[in-house]
């Protein structure tokens, strides 16, 4: 069986997981069956998709018989697709072993259970689809399915909202992808993407395809400003099914993004990448602040997901930038550092939202001002959302370090650009980018120390229990998946070769052969990084320490109560809060990017009123683009509204004021 | 062989580090005893806190977690490697290949992480108003740092901090307009990353005034002597940074045998000295800002970093 049949079999499984969900749907089994089924469809699929990439088998292609008539449906495995397969089926198979622990905490299992095998075989899909047709057909799959997840838990406050946004930017984002095809396609018409790719592109028709993938894929990735949706849908769904959206979904619109713009476009042209680079970089600030300013554990993880996004469009757009001038091995190194950044979010994105599910279904809260010391009542848990914390704070040794460091270096190549606008952009971009790895440090010591340290704020917290094997099982998979890429990164970017070479027609030089397992992105002169020497020396460090204080110091040690500045017996409430903890990054930016405002109540003296303190909080892409739209849109609808009420009389002159103006331009036209 | 003498002049980097770091904070502590005509503490003074602090039994609050007793030695390893990866004496050390100046800065940023999340462990507001404040500082002097690496790396093509000094200690650099942008803002970074005056006072225990110190407020025992420890490296740290890459006179270069090694120590121990001095000066001669001050102070670091590398950007020659 070739690797694309392979694959297609198990889409078939996962679409007959979800028919058997639905005749199973209500009985006790089903949630054990669906998702021990899933977990072993998803773990051939990566296994399949693994061996496609890392073999080195060319692209293998697969005609069936259904979609339009003349065309049939076409799919292709080639290595840009078998790599994002890896990252869906990891995904799938991760979030299955999750949901067996976590899926019988579910109310309504029968909401859940169909759909979640049927948007991961959207999701394999979409990566699969080889025409135009089966593209956007599949991506609808994908949408409508993960739709039905958001929904999942309708009756909750807010999931109706989201669910409505969703569905709304959705079929937004599809119209713009129908459009970038159409285009594609050209007068001819083929809808295959072999055709599509052998087609020459005009300059004009090409930006025109740069802007709708840009609103196509960047609304279902949460590109700024077209990220509103992805905050209030991907928290609705069951933590599972939220870890897949997030840490998966959006990595299929970047695939969608990086099939259009680098394979069946051809040669990119420098202002496309300037757009792009523009767009990523304040994605990426932009995503992080409002995760900052958030207190609902979900959705700040959502918000994440935004800068993270913000993060690879950078460095695809640097990869666009090299690749139209010319500049191959930089490209290439961009490139890299964009997938492997996109892997790195997988991983660490899907441990984290597997976290605040445990602590959801722990404690019943998503609200972190209400949570706190869960690292006494949860320490497994606790230990592996640490791990993902610093991994997505990208520190050293884990893995999102490095794919920040490879970014880094390819944001240092690129004064060897010729235009005089990138040049001057790029160091901004690469200003841009820092500042957010920094406030991403600062968001998730906040998102930990709130939820995890300090004294429970609430009953519920305090209340805690450890979540089951199964759900700790995935955590720490993931867990250990972050460190391994981060150690053995040179293994990785080994891996990414052929999909640069297949997209760049470039690969950054073999990592295996440097000694030591150091990774170079260039070349060894220029600069170098060892995870796995950075990991062993801390390690001798802290050992060292360990040791020779426990030999030497004094052993006393005596447990009190912590200091309060004589007033000792202060309520849990007294702690920083995560409102409290942005407090000072809310006023250095949140002014400027917010409009945010605090509004204090201070009683006088004696009087027994208490103080407030109201913050104000202006999500300024709502108030300025979003709300203007909808307001058009219901004032027009009101208007036209009144053609439901006319008279038969009226109808028939405006048809025939219709036809006498419709002629008169066919007129005027010839 | 050459493994061997490698590993030994690195490890006696790693030790003279150690040793100098607690000597560097306690002279420049005694500089701004005498400018401020006081007689001051020994300059040992730092030796003994350390050993007194050894001696002393911890005493943990009753909700402490385990992330709060694994916090000081993460914290104390992480800025130890950093140090060691930064060039004192010599360039080309064994340590220096294995990672950049990209990743001297994250090391730093993992140390003060879990330094912050272990001023969050306890759950008093000291913690909290410390470890926000702490990471306020670090989002801005992150930034303005990594623009100076870029900054740097653009003038030498490399983050390598080895090759970096090496370049910068030939004769074909030059003045550059850029450099000394970069050597202001990194100035700038190094008060605040060190929490001196005028970002923080690490003399005070005012708790309106601190930041730094309000963040390790509930730290005790040998777990307190870890922490001042990695904050003595720490200034020790970004001391040799300034040194290796902008006044890198005579240090050693990669295998050129004893004598230019003792040399490189002799020359790196009086910047050492000439360091400390100016920092005193500096210190005893501005006040501290207020907290919302900073940001204004971080942000000329990070326009100046921007600006250097803008101008590299545009013409290699500034």
């Amino acid at each position: 069986m070739s690797a694309v049949a392979l694959q297609m079999v198990c889409v078939a499984g996962l679409l007959g997981l979800a028919v058997l969900a639905i005749v199973l749907s209500r009985s006790k089994v089903a949630t054990t069956i669906i998702y021990a089924a899933t977990l072993a469809v998803s773990a051939i699929a990566l296994i399949g998709a693994a061996r496609s990439l890392l073999g080195g088998a060319g692209a293998t292609a697969l005609v069936l018989p259904v979609g339009l008539p003349w065309l049939g449906a076409h799919f292709r495995l080639d290595a840009l697709a078998s790599f994002f397969l890896i990252i869906i089926n990891l995904g799938g198979a991760s979030a299955s072993l999750y949901g067996l622990g976590y899926g019988h905490h579910d109310p309504a299992p029968h909401r859940v259970l169909p759909f979640f095998p049927a948007f991961l075989a959207g999701l394999n899909l979409v990566v699969l689809a080889d025409d135009a047709f089966s593209y956007l057909l599949c991506w609808e799959f994908m949408s409508l399915a993960s739709w039905a997840l958001v929904m999942a838990h309708h009756r909750e406050p807010g999931n109706a909202k989201a669910g409505y946004v969703y569905l709304v930017m959705a079929s937004f984002g599809t119209l713009a992808l129908l459009l970038a095809f159409g285009l594609l396609a050209g007068p001819a018409g083929d809808y295959g993407f072999a055709a599509i790719r052998a087609a020459q592109h005009t300059p004009s028709s090409a930006t025109l395809v740069l802007i709708l993938m840009l609103l196509g894929a960047g609304s279902k990735a949460g590109l700024v400003p077209l990220h509103v949706w992805l905050p209030l849908a991907h928290p609705a769904a069951p933590s599972h099914a939220s870890a897949l959206m997030s840490g998966v979904m959006t990595k299929v619109a970047i695939y969608g993004f990086i099939r259009v713009m680098f394979d069946l476009l051809g040669q990119p042209n420098w202002p496309a990448s300037a757009i792009v680079l523009f767009l990523g970089s304040i994605t990426a600030v932009m995503g992080i602040l409002y995760a900052l300013m958030e207190k609902d554990l979900k959705r700040l993880l959502a918000y994440s997901t935004i800068e993270n996004i913000g993060i690879v469009f950078v460095s695809l757009g640097l990869a666009m930038a090299f690749q139209a001038n010319g500049l191959k091995a930089a490209a290439a190194l961009a490139f890299t550092a964009a997938l492997f950044h996109a892997l790195n979010h997988s991983f660490f994105k899907s441990l984290l939202f597997f976290g605040a599910g445990a602590v959801l279904s722990a404690t019943g809260e998503r609200n972190m001002d209400k949570l706190g010391g869960l690292i006494h009542r949860m320490p497994l848990t606790s230990f592996a959302v640490l791990v993902g914390c610093v991994a997505i704070s990208a520190l050293p040794p884990f893995n999102g370090f490095v794919s920040e460091w490879l970014i880094f270096q390819a944001v240092l190549q690129s004064p060897e650009l010729p235009q005089w606008a990138l040049k001057i952009m790029v160091p901004a971009v690469g200003a841009m980018l820092a500042l957010a790895a920094a406030l991403a440090a600062a968001c998730f010591v906040k998102t930990y120390g709130v939820t995890f340290l300090g004294r429970p704020r609430h009953a519920a917290a305090a209340g805690a229990h450890e979540v089951d094997r199964f759900s700790l099982a995935a955590m720490f998979i993931l867990a250990a998946l972050c460190l391994l890429a981060g150690i053995l990164p040179g293994l990785a970017i080994d891996a990414l070769a052929p999909v640069a070479t297949q997209m760049l027609g470039s690969r950054m030089p073999a990592q295996a052969s440097q000694p030591w397992l150091s990774i170079v992105p260039i070349a060894e002169s220029r600069s170098s990084y060892n995870g796995l020497l950075v990991m062993v020396f801390i390690t001798l460090a802290a050992s060292l320490a360990v040791y020779v204080i426990h030999r030497l110091a004094s052993h006393a040690l005596r447990r009190g109560p912590a200091w309060g500045c004589g007033f000792s017996d202060a309520t849990p409430a007294a702690q920083y809060s995560s409102v409290s903890f942005a407090q000072p990054i809310r006023r250095v930016f949140g002014t400027l990017v917010f409009h945010a405002r605090d509004h204090v109540t201070m009683p006088l003296p004696g009087d027994l009123r208490p103080a407030r303190l109201r913050i104000e909080l202006h999500d300024l892409v709502w108030s300025r683009m979003y709300a203007p739209i909808a307001d058009t849109v219901g004032f027009l609808s009101g208007r036209l509204n009144r053609l439901q009420f006319l008279t038969i009389r009226r109808y028939l002159s405006l048809v025939f004021a219709t036809l006498v103006t419709l002629l008169l331009v066919l007129a005027i036209w010839s | 062989m050459v493994v061997i003498s490698d590993i030994i002049v690195q490890g006696v980097q790693m030790l003279l580090v150690l040793l100098l770091a607690p000597l560097l904070t306690g002279y420049v502590r005694k500089i701004k005893a005498r400018l401020l005509r006081r007689q001051g503490a020994s300059v040992f003074q730092p030796y003994r806190d350390l050993l007194r602090l050894l001696r002393k039994e911890v005493v943990l609050a009753e909700n402490a977690s385990w992330l709060f007793r694994v916090t000081p030695y993460i914290t104390f390893a992480a800025i130890w490697v950093a140090a060691a990866l930064v060039p004192t004496f010599a360039t080309g050390l064994l340590f220096n290949w294995t990672a950049d100046l990209i990743a001297i800065v994250a090391l730093l940023g993992s140390a003060r992480f879990f330094l912050a999340l272990a001023g969050m462990d306890v759950g008093t507001s000291f913690g909290g108003i410390g470890s926000s404040r702490e990471v306020m500082i670090a989002a801005l002097a992150e930034p303005a740092m990594l623009l100076i690496v870029f900054c740097l790396a653009l003038v030498a093509g490399s983050t390598q901090l080895s090759t970096v000094s090496h370049l910068l200690a030939s004769s074909y650099v030059g003045l550059r307009v850029s450099l000394g942008m970069a050597l202001v803002a990194l100035f700038m970074v190094a008060i605040a990353e060190n929490a001196r005056i005028p970002v923080d006072n690490p003399a005070t225990h005012l708790e309106l005034t601190m930041v730094h110190e309000a963040m390790i407020l509930e730290y005790s025992g040998r777990h307190l002597a870890m922490i001042e420890l990695g904050a003595f490296l720490k200034l020790l740290l970004y001391v040799s940074l300034i040194a290796c890459v902008f006044f890198p006179w005579q240090i050693a270069l990669y295998g050129s045998g004893a004598l230019s090694y003792t040399i490189g120590a002799g020359a790196y121990i009086v910047k050492l000295a000439l360091a400390g001095f100016l920092l005193a000066l500096f210190e005893t001669a501005t006040a501290k800002m207020r907290v919302f001050r900073v940001p204004q102070f971080l942000g000329v670091a990070f326009m100046l970093g921007l600006l250097g590398t803008l101008l590299l950007f545009v013409s290699r020659s500034f």
